[in-house]
């Protein structure tokens, strides 16, 4: 009875959010309404015991994902109204396809029976242990190859975002290996003897290579690609 | 099966999962113009999925469905990540998001 109580209440409130997340007219309140959908989807695992793809939804859906979409929201800088022109007209359409789709799950649901036990064989795993070491067992014995490409996927994404948004600018400093390698004692150090008591600014100060740090450098790696002599200057002065 | 989703039986869950689905679909359909809001469409879609593994899985008592929300879960972020880096340099370069403006490659 408990049971069923919590099960509607999530079930509820998951379905009204969705609502609200596709009809906000805000898109962060759209999001918000997300990551509350999300916890009571959290929670309906919960009821079917499935403890640890609960924990794994809250964490990674809303730790990561919703955020990110929050981020992405605020950061932006859209003129909402315009997005939402078309909200009239679509709904109908959509009203009419969303309709055909419930009826014919409806009509599937209506005529569908469970296979009589022993068809399938279920995967045996040992039912002492706790939800999570049970995945374990599962994941890294008959699933460890769809694992890794799950892995892979992973990378496969991590990579396209960075290459996507990064953007090359004036100011970034990269390493050109080559420059480095083929970089000499002579023309990066030097060694002067100090007078006790002496500071190195009458010596030109830090920059103490024979060129400045620009001019030992690539032209165009480095921010601004000229020397700055200013800087030495007021360090000897 | 379960004795937790016992009590409740696998039916009020396909119907939600159904709901969920139907709301997605629709969202879709509604916010035509915002494609914000068609990524969080998709991942209702994606969670109604994942809903209806996990009933499965629990009334079978069989954990291959669990598995599969795991990777349906994998794929789920990764095409957010993907999707939400796209439209950032796609606001970058042409200053809006409004999707019938994306026309560049029709021929």
């Amino acid at each position: 009875m408990m049971a069923q109580l919590v099960f509607y209440v999530f079930a509820a409130v998951l379905l009204l959010s969705a609502a609200m997340v596709i009809s906000a007219r805000n898109p962060v309140h759209a999001v918000l309404f997300l990551i509350l959908g999300f916890f009571n989807a959290a929670g309906l695992f919960l009821v079917a015991g499935a403890e640890f793809l609960a924990m794994l939804l809250v964490i990674v859906y809303v730790g990561a994902v919703a955020v990110l979409f929050l981020f992405v929201v605020m950061m932006l800088d859209i003129d909402f109204s315009r997005l939402r022109e078309g909200f009239q007209r679509y709904a109908p359409l959509g009203l009419c396809i969303g309709g055909v789709l419930l009826a014919e799950l409806l009509m599937a649901f209506s005529n569908w029976r469970m296979a009589p036990a022993g068809v399938v064989a279920p995967l045996a795993v040992d039912p002492a242990l706790t939800n999570t070491a049970a995945l374990g067992t599962v994941i890294y014995t008959h699933y460890v190859l769809l694992f890794q490409a799950c892995g892979l996927v992973l990378l496969v994404a991590m990579i396209g975002a960075i290459v996507l948004t990064l953007r090359s600018t004036a100011t970034g400093r990269r390493q050109n290996i080559g420059r480095q390698h083929a970089r000499t004692r002579e023309e990066t150090l030097e060694l002067v003897n100090l007078p006790l008591g002496e500071n190195v600014f009458e010596q030109g100060g830090f920059l103490r290579p024979k060129g400045s740090y620009y001019e030992i450098a690539v032209p165009g790696s480095y921010g601004a690609g000229e020397p700055d002599k200013t800087e030495t200057e007021e360090k000897g002065a | 099966m379960n004795p937790a989703i016992a009590s409740v039986g696998l039916g009020p869950y396909l119907f939600v999962s159904a709901a969920l689905l139907v709301l997605g679909v629709f969202g879709i359909f509604l916010n035509r113009k915002n494609i914000i809001v068609l990524l969080m469409s998709m991942e209702l879609i994606l969670l109604s999925a994942n809903l209806n593994l996990v009933a499965f899985s629990s009334a079978h008592g069989d954990l291959s469905g669990q598995v599969m929300v795991l990777f349906v879960l994998t794929i789920a972020a990764a095409e957010a990540a993907i999707g939400l880096a796209i439209v950032t340099v796609y606001f970058r370069n042409r200053g809006s998001i409004q999707v019938e403006d994306v026309t560049m490659m029709k021929g």
